[in-house]
Parts: structure tokens; C-alpha cells; sequence
């Protein structure tokens, strides 16, 4: 864990916001493109830890920068940092971690961002203009909305920039993007999960390989119904609320379950589950996997009790 | 107690080699039981007594200057020891950054680093080298920037690109290899350099160990030894130079066994490189002879039955079968029970 302060805020559209955040003492730990980091957010009694993608240079160990988007159906995280968090004020990291890293063996990298979804790449432009790589990016949002970052990176990459605002009506060919492009290249997408889905699936079927095909769900916790926990090993009962996930209930009660993405997709934090009915929400687990375990920081027990191997 | 170096000895010809008792009290002997199996000893790199050798991420001994002088011969015979792919430059640098910042940190009566943006001052004491530079550009360096540091630093390098949920053996400087080669394994996947380590891929080790590895955090390092037998205090006994060095294991009588025959130890320390997402592996090599281990209360019982023991299969990868008899048979007279 480590302290930052935050010491810039930036409105970059209404609903998205970048923070400058910098270390309370000495240099930042490095970190690769494409990295994120956990934010720790009091949110009254409870703490919620939200992953959110690096956008500054990882040359730079001075500052991190993130940018967040309000989410509509956000548990509070977001909201503290859109409504709540001032320059000056102090918050708690989680170190850098990656799971969304470029492939430097790349002759040709094709980045394609929906909305928030263009965070990481931010990172990643960095490296690839020092590496001098070939790259372009295509960039979905919607003007005066999510466009974040949109006139900066025309200014800064020309032609190698694709723009489709969605509010004027511009869709993004999937299949022109990913068709006959040269041998080597590699094909990289954040954003919503209609857009990943997409993305896959036309590279499937034009015959792209699955390893350079990278992707990565920016989803986190999403709200439920309260439910009830045991713990099969203690006899503990928990009780999850409707904002609070499971991973971040067994934290809270001081047990300390390996994690990195907190958005169900790294499997780090996957889980033992013995009973009960379970709302399986991770992108991790196959459907052979989920009958034996869950992924605390997304799913959710529904139905009868659910008891964990813990 | 800071470090002393002794006056420089050989790993060749007539190797002067020998380890001070200080360096045998030290020495990190790798058996914490009577049997020795393949297993996931890795454990967090946290640091130990101060004067171990886990005190420190990068550890510098009385054979600082010796091996030095030992790898810049293997280098002048062979530069194809150092081996950097086109994409681990960064790699490269994240290494060179990371041995610079620990080793002024934990030795600073010997190195020394100052930066000031990109521009960088490195002066290490114990070679007589003072270099300005420019962080990120090889060409205000003499060498390329991993070959300028790992000509400076005791212990073999390699640096694994991380890519497609597996490591790959794409830069390296290797000049005291335990009978591999790096020329060989370049641009190898985990598995496939591994290959000739017999049982323990049919264990799942290299399944669980490479799940590990690819988990690693910044600054979280992890490490682990491995071990195994040299004749000589010969450092650079690699495939390329076998001819100089395999007849040497036929040679082994009871007479020369205390002398000649050494315990080889690595300790493997395996660290993120935190921009370039690479992982480093580094593989300090610790010598100990017959003579010096026995010296240590335990060491030589201990020793004694861990070869006695030892799976067929293991042995003859570790390439002890010509001589493993005369060695456990001279080892007997230190085992109470024998």
C-alpha cells in the first residue's frame, strides 16, 4: 500500500475526470503500459477498492495519472471521486499491476478503445512513440460525453487516429479495422463489453490467433441484493450488502484473499465454493470452472445461503 | 560489516579459487533435510541476517573482482554469452536501473549513482569505472546498456519477455552456467528450456512454478536455490567449452575427491521490471569444495545422504554418475550412522 496526494484534478468531459496523484515521500513505483492500480475510497464506515488503468507515461515515476468516469450505476466509488476528492486530499494505492501489457514483439499494434476504454492506451501511446513501433488507434466515443483526450491525441497522432463519435451517428467497422492487415500485427481493446465481444469474435473469424488478440474488460463491481455467508472452515456468517461486494465483506472481515483487477477477469481471487446459489459475473471462470468456484469481486450469492471453502 | 574483496583468483587453469571462512559460514547450503526432490521452493525475496546472503536483492562477496575478471575472459573468447533481442531494450534498461539504484543503496563504499533526469552518473569503486550517461540511449554507452551493467554485477542474467501467459528466454548475459547455454535457449518458452530437467515436469512443478512467476508484482521479488556438482571451482562450465571441462568429471579419485570436487549452489532471484513488464531472473552461483563444506558442522552428514539418496534420474542430469560413488564413499566418514 502506498499514500499519494492528489495534486491535479482535470475536467476532461462532464462525466470524466483526471487525477494527478503523487507520492506523499520519494519517486513512485515503475510501471508498465497498460498497468492499473487499485484506489482505496472511504466511503463512510466502508472501504471500496476500484482498479483504474495508469494514463501517464511510465517514464514519468513522479505523478500517476488516471481518469475516471462517473458511472451511472456506480456503488459510490466513482461518485466520491467526481463529488468528493479535492486537490490536497490523500489517498491509499494498491501497486501497480498489469494484466493488459503489449506485446513488444509487435511488428504493427492496432489499439481500439471504446469510451473509458481509451485509459491504458494512454500509457501505451507513450511507450510505442519511444519504442518508434507502428501503431494506430481507433477511438469510439461520444462528442461532448466521453470524448476524453479526443483533440490532444489528434493534435498528437495525426492520421495514425481514427475518431467515430457514436452521437453523430459514425460506427466503427469492426471487420474493415481487422481485415488483411499485415503478418504480426497484434490487436488490443478496452472498452464495454459489446465491444470486446465484437472485436473477438470478428478476429475469429478472419482467422486471427487468439495470442494477438488482447482485451480488457473494464467492468468492476456491480451492486446486488444483500445476502448471507458462511464460512465453512471458521463457521463465520457474513452478511454482504447490496453495495458492498464479496471480496471487499471478507475483507472486511480481516480475511486477506490475493487480488489484482477486482473486475473479474484476472482469477486471482477465485474461490472455493462448497453451497448455495451463485450469480457468476467474471469473465475469468469457464462454465466447468464456476461449478466449483467463484470470483469474490464480482458474483454474488443469490437464492439459498452460500457457504465458501474458506 | 561491509565487503572485502580478495586478491583476484581463478575459475580456470589453475584455479586459485578458494572461500574464506567468513565466505563458508555464509555459503547458502541448500538442503534443509536428509532427502532432495523436486519441488516449488520459491519463496519471497524478503531480506534475511544482515551478512547472509539473502540481506540484500543483489548480493556482492569477497569474489566480487574475481568474477568479474573470469566473466570479461569468457566474454573476450565468446560475446555471444550476452545476447539482447531487438524488443528488450527497455528490458535492458529496467535491468541496468534496477542493479545501479540497489547496488549504490547497499554497497554505497563501492558504487555510486547519482541522476539528474535522464542524465546519469555511475561510479563503481571496485572495478575503477566512472561512466556519465544518458538514460534510454545505448550509444553514450561503451557497451550495450545490459552488458555494461552485467559486466559489473556477480551472477549469470536473464531477462524473460512476458508474453502470452508464458516466459520466453529473449536477453541474457550467461557466463557461469551450470550446463546450459543461453545461445541455445534463446528465444525458448519455459517449458521448452526446461525440457531436459527429468520427473519434474510429469510433477507439475514447471505448471505451478510458471503460474508463480508470471504473477509477479513490482518490487515483490521471489527467490529460490537450486544446486549442483562442479569439478573445479570452474565457473564457466557451459555446453560451449564442454570439451574444455566434461572429461574433468572422470578424473575423481579418492585422493582428489576433498579438493576437486565442489557444490555449486544458485540462488535464483526472480524480480519485475517495472516498464517494460519483463521478468528478471538472476542466478547467483556459490562454490563451495568437499574440504571447505565438511568444515561446517552437519554440512558434510547432510550432504552425505542427500547423494546416497538421490534419484537415478536426477543424478545423471546433474551429471555426478561417473563419479558419485567415490564422492558419497568419501562423504561416509562425516555421517555418524554410516
Amino acid at each position: 500500500m502506498m499514500q499519494v496526494r492528489i495534486s491535479g484534478i482535470r475536467e476532461l468531459t462532464p462525466v470524466i475526470r483526471e487525477f494527478t496523484l503523487t507520492a506523499l515521500e520519494g519517486p513512485l513505483p515503475g510501471f508498465s503500459a497498460g498497468s492499473h492500480v487499485q484506489v482505496h475510497l472511504p466511503l463512510g464506515s466502508r472501504t471500496v477498492r476500484n482498479a483504474y488503468s495508469l494514463t501517464g507515461d511510465p517514464a514519468d515515476t513522479r505523478h500517476y495519472r488516471i481518469a475516471v468516469r462517473l458511472q451511472e450505476a456506480s456503488r459510490g466509488g466513482s461518485r466520491f471521486l467526481h463529488e468528493q476528492a479535492r486537490v490536497g486530499d490523500t489517498l491509499t494505492l494498491s501497486p501497480p499491476a498489469n494484466l493488459f501489457a503489449l506485446d513488444l514483439t509487435a511488428r504493427h499494434h492496432i489499439l481500439i478503445a471504446g469510451g473509458i476504454g481509451i485509459t491504458p492506451f494512454m500509457a501505451y501511446l507513450d511507450s510505442l512513440e519511444r519504442r518508434g513501433d507502428s501503431f494506430e488507434l481507433h477511438y469510439a466515443y461520444r462528442q461532448g460525453l466521453t470524448d476524453a483526450f479526443s483533440d490532444e491525441l489528434l493534435a498528437r497522432l495525426g492520421h495514425r487516429l481514427h475518431r467515430y463519435d457514436g452521437s453523430a451517428g459514425q460506427v466503427m467497422d469492426l471487420k474493415t479495422i481487422l481485415t488483411a492487415r499485415p503478418m504480426g500485427s497484434h490487436v488490443y481493446t478496452c472498452g464495454p463489453q459489446r465491444l470486446l465481444d465484437g472485436v473477438r469474435a470478428q478476429a475469429a473469424a478472419l482467422g486471427w490467433p487468439a495470442a494477438r488478440v488482447h482485451w480488457e474488460a473494464f467492468s468492476s463491481a456491480r451492486s446486488g441484493l444483500p445476502f448471507r455467508l458462511e464460512l465453512a472452515r471458521s463457521g463465520r456468517k457474513i452478511e454482504v450488502e447490496a453495495e458492498q461486494s464479496l471480496l471487499e465483506a471478507l475483507e472486511e472481515a480481516g480475511m486477506s484473499i490475493p487480488n489484482l483487477c477486482r473486475g473479474g477477469a484476472c482469477g486471482q481471487c477465485a474461490t472455493r465454493h462448497l453451497q448455495g446459489d451463485i450469480d457468476h459475473r467474471d469473465h475469468c471462470l469457464s462454465a466447468e470452472e464456476q461449478q466449483q468456484f467463484l470470483m469474490p469481486c464480482v458474483s454474488r450469492g443469490c437464492g439459498t445461503a452460500l457457504v465458501l471453502d474458506l | 560489516m561491509s565487503v572485502q574483496f580478495t586478491e583476484l583468483q581463478s575459475y580456470r587453469d589453475d584455479f586459485t579459487f578458494r572461500n574464506s571462512p567468513a565466505a563458508i559460514a555464509r555459503f547458502p547450503f541448500p538442503f534443509p533435510e536428509d532427502s532432495y526432490m523436486y519441488s516449488v521452493n520459491i519463496e519471497p525475496a524478503t531480506p534475511r541476517a544482515p551478512g547472509s546472503v539473502y540481506q540484500h536483492w543483489f548480493d556482492i562477496d569477497e569474489h566480487y573482482r574475481s568474477e568479474m575478471a573470469e566473466r570479461a575472459l569468457v566474454l573476450d573468447k565468446d560475446s555471444s554469452r550476452c545476447l539482447v533481442m531487438p524488443h528488450m531494450q527497455e528490458a535492458s534498461w529496467d535491468a541496468l536501473q534496477l542493479f545501479m539504484e540497489h547496488l549504490s543503496a547497499d554497497y554505497p563504499q563501492w558504487f555510486a549513482l547519482s541522476c539528474d533526469g535522464n542524465r546519469w552518473h555511475w561510479r563503481n569503486t571496485a572495478l575503477g569505472i566512472d561512466q556519465h550517461f544518458t538514460f534510454g540511449d545505448a550509444s553514450t554507452l561503451p557497451c550495450e546498456p545490459l552488458e555494461f551493467i552485467t559486466r559489473q554485477v556477480q551472477g549469470d542474467i536473464a531477462l524473460l519477455d512476458q508474453r502470452d501467459n508464458d516466459l520466453f528466454m529473449d536477453a541474457g548475459m550467461v557466463t557461469s552456467p551450470a550446463d546450459w547455454s543461453l545461445a541455445f535457449d534463446a528465444g525458448m518458452s519455459f517449458k521448452q528450456w526446461h525440457s531436459p530437467v527429468p520427473m519434474a515436469n510429469q510433477m507439475g512443478v514447471f505448471d505451478r512454478a510458471l503460474k508463480y512467476l508470471l504473477n509477479i508484482q513490482v518490487d515483490q521479488p521471489v527467490r529460490r536455490l537450486n544446486w549442483t556438482l562442479t569439478i573445479n571451482p570452474r565457473m564457466d562450465s557451459s555446453p560451449e567449452t564442454f570439451h574444455e571441462w566434461g572429461a574433468d568429471r572422470g578424473q575423481i579419485t579418492p585422493d582428489n575427491v576433498g579438493s576437486a570436487v565442489h557444490l555449486r549452489v544458485e540462488l535464483q532471484f526472480m524480480a519485475r521490471l517495472p516498464r517494460s513488464n519483463g521478468l528478471m531472473f538472476s542466478i547467483r552461483t556459490y562454490l563451495i569444495s568437499m574440504n571447505e563444506l565438511v568444515s561446517h558442522p552437519g554440512w558434510g552428514q547432510r550432504l552425505h545422504r542427500v547423494l546416497r539418496d538421490l534419484p537415478e534420474a536426477i543424478a545423471d542430469y546433474k551429471g555426478m554418475t561417473l563419479y558419485r560413488q567415490t564422492l558419497v564413499q568419501w562423504l561416509s566418514q562425516f555421517d555418524e550412522l554410516a
